[in-house]
């Protein structure tokens, strides 16, 4: 039956099964990322966190979707109901569409696309129209002070997120996820964060510029979320909860499993572009086409996004929020001019470093 | 007819369409929403052309900033859109002109295309799996036609101008943070000990 | 096991599938589709259960919008600072100064005939040219927030 997969029908039941295997298995690891987060959140606040439901509390996050899905969906009288119950919808398929062209390990990868990166970058600009619709929408001031806030935050972090990809793409040649990926293989030292491999001599100046564009990435990856400190949208204290105030039971969970499906899509991009993606920090001595070597592959993978998301958890339980100008100042007067000229200093590294 | 057949016509429909609902729609959020729509549609033709490059660059340009804007305008200029449907006759005539002129340019360039571009077969970009489209846009782009390039720098830095000109006021009399005076601030310029005398005060 | 073969080993369709024109470029875009199915499925699924499922009994008090347990005092749409649309203006003209940068970095070291060099020079004139223009609306003052 070796014809059948090649079918057209073959491929379309494979291509399913496999995007039904990302999405459900990101959604499960979201349960327990969950679960992570609100564990570091209490430790570090000197509290048990959820402890209850199953071994160490670990069914919290299914017990809680159960709750969501028993609770009354409200709409509004005065709202768009529309574009209400689309706003969340919107907010998930997109947060999901992105894990399209992520690869996980050699070759496990649903759409392998020249442009893989871009794509990302246009996936994740889609995020802010969701929050702005969910806002606008619930014709309520909180949500639409929310929604405002957000959108202008997540378009000012958005420049200097593309600046950053650019000195990524420079080093490596490549807008294609898993050939960035592949080219930072063969040990640590090649991983794009200290420079990409070839750091003797001048090329020792890569190891600051990249590492401080890594330090940029996972602040811009926080304010691009919305996460603390730059949970600005959904501020309790100033907005009660931002753009998610008139929303209730399913709807907004759709919007929390988007949120945090965005989350953990920003540690995979980090993983991928400064981290080496799935290569183990050092050369295995293993047939890179061998079941084993994959499995290694992915577990790395693995690893290196949750221990991202626990700094994108630790983040929330260590900082205090931001106000709304320093944000703005971060972004157009920090991030950009550095990130800038960052992206001219390994071009011309790399066009005229071998020279010098 | 073939699978790509199909899906030209049904993205070309679907553009045609929101196209269509962009002008139609009462609310002008869903006018902007259905523009989305347009552009997403486009983005999906660009890919039947095998422009993954142009696609992406719609969605990240066009959907990702212009259509933010739009919809910010529409949600809050707080613009009485009845209003302006009033003046609608008045507009007619100049409406019509301008779609006319802006009608024979397209066909101008249909024509061109035609015979002298992409479809006669001359050098028609396409992305292949050794060789991507972008790789192949960079090497024309930063070497044949480098001076539209720059121009095309200028043209953004005008933009940029404009932008400021025709929309920045301001405000005086509000309180702003100054990071550089705030850090550079010293206690010797702040604080004095003066010692008092009991009973004195202090003078000045 | 499919999943373990090469990115670039995917099943090609031959001319007996879905058509013969399709080639392995479109297949690579073709999950996409998919993908925005089977997602918008499951989030649809979430939204009906709980529709189905959840009791329902609305009033007033319910659907009113939240204002801090007061009536609203006015309508929730109000005018705005402009200060938000110049940040999407400007948005827009960096992002497209971005999309310049993705081709160059991607094309700019193997340029035909050697043109590496003036292909990072023009661009670094064209980053000065922005540059100037960073420069003019920092000094104007459009960056401040207060």
């Amino acid at each position: 039956m070796d014809n059948f997969w090649a079918s057209g029908w073959g491929w379309t039941i494979i291509t399913v099964g496999e995007t039904l295997a990302v999405i459900m298995g990101v959604m499960v690891s979201l349960a327990f990322l969950l679960w992570g987060d609100r564990k570091v959140w209490a430790g570090v606040q000197m509290r048990k966190g959820p402890n209850v439901v199953g071994p160490f509390g670990l069914m919290q996050s299914f017990a809680d979707f159960f709750k969501f899905l028993f609770k009354e969906v409200i709409i509004p009288a005065g709202a768009d109901k529309a574009i209400f119950l689309l706003a969340p919808l919107l907010t998930f398929v997109i947060a999901f569409l992105a894990w399209a062209v992520i690869p996980f390990a050699p070759g496990w990868v649903v759409m392998n696309i020249n442009v893989g990166i871009l794509y990302l970058l246009g996936i994740s600009s889609l995020g802010v129209y969701g929050i702005i619709m969910g806002g606008w929408a619930s014709n309520s001031k909180y949500p639409f002070l929310g929604g405002l806030r957000s959108a202008a935050q997540m378009v000012s972090y958005e420049v200097s997120i593309g600046f950053i990809i650019v000195t990524v793409i420079l080093l490596t040649g490549s807008m294609n996820l898993s050939d960035i990926v592949t080219h930072q293989g063969g040990g640590i030292w090649n991983w794009n964060v200290f420079g990409g491999g070839g750091q003797l001599g001048l090329g020792i100046i890569k190891l600051p510029v990249m590492f401080g564009m890594m330090v940029m990435f996972y602040i811009s990856a926080l304010a691009e979320t919305n996460r603390p400190p730059f949970d600005l949208p959904d501020a309790e204290s100033e907005l009660v909860a931002g753009y998610q105030v008139e929303y209730s039971s399913t709807p907004y969970l759709l919007f929390m499993i988007g949120e945090y499906a965005n989350i953990v899509l920003m540690c995979a991009m980090i993983s991928i572009l400064f981290f080496g993606g799935w290569e183990f920090p050092v050369p295995l001595p293993l047939a890179h086409d061998g079941l084993p070597y994959i499995l290694i592959s992915l577990l790395t993978f693995i690893v290196k996004v949750v221990f991202w998301f626990l700094m994108f958890a630790i983040a929330k339980a260590i900082v205090p929020r931001y106000r709304y100008d320093q944000l703005m100042r971060l972004g157009w007067k920090v991030f950009l001019p550095l990130s800038l000229v960052a992206v001219i200093i390994i071009a011309g590294y790399r066009v005229y470093g071998g020279a010098l | 007819m073939t699978v790509i057949a199909i899906a030209f016509y049904l993205l070309a429909l679907v553009t045609l369409a929101s196209g269509l609902m962009v002008i139609t729609a009462k609310n002008p959020v869903h006018s902007v929403l259905y523009l989305i729509l347009a552009f997403f549609s486009s983005a999906g033709l660009f890919i039947l052309l095998g422009a993954e490059f142009l696609a992406m660059l719609l969605v990240v340009v066009y959907v990702g900033a212009v259509a933010v804007l739009f919809l910010f305008v529409v949600m809050m200029l707080d613009v009485d859109f009845v209003k302006l449907r009033q003046g609608f006759a008045n507009y007619l005539p100049i409406g019509l002109v301008v779609g006319l002129v802006l009608m024979g340019e397209l066909v101008a360039i249909s024509i061109a295309v035609a015979t002298k571009g992409a479809a006669a077969g001359n050098q028609p970009l396409v992305a292949t799996a050794a060789e991507p489209n972008i790789k192949m846009i960079g090497h024309a782009l930063y070497s044949t036609y480098i001076y539209l390039f720059e121009a095309a720098g200028f043209v953004l830095l005008v933009a940029m101008v404009g932008a400021i000109v025709l929309t920045l006021r301001t405000r005086p009399n509000v309180k702003r943070q100054d990071i550089f005076s705030q850090v550079t601030r010293r206690r010797k310029d702040a604080v004095e000990i003066v010692p008092v005398k009991t009973g004195e005060g202090i003078s000045e | 096991m499919r999943l373990l073969k090469a990115p670039d080993m995917r099943p090609v369709f031959n001319s007996e599938g879905l058509g013969d024109l399709m080639n392995a470029f479109l297949l690579q875009y073709l999950p996409v589709i998919i993908f925005i199915g089977v997602a918008t499925v499951l989030g649809l699924g979430f939204m009906i259960g709980a529709l189905v499922i959840a009791p329902k009994a609305p009033d007033t008090e319910k659907l009113s919008a939240y204002e801090c347990g007061f009536n609203a005092f006015d309508s929730a749409r109000q005018k705005f600072d402009v200060r938000f649309y110049l940040v999407s203006i400007l948005f827009i003209i960096f992002d497209l100064e971005a999309s310049f940068l993705f081709p160059w970095a991607v094309s700019l070291f193997d340029m035909p005939n050697g043109g590496m060099h003036v292909a990072f020079w023009s661009m670094v004139t064209f980053l000065v040219e922005l540059g100037l223009g960073y420069i003019y609306v920092w000094k104007k003052g459009a960056l401040e927030w207060e």
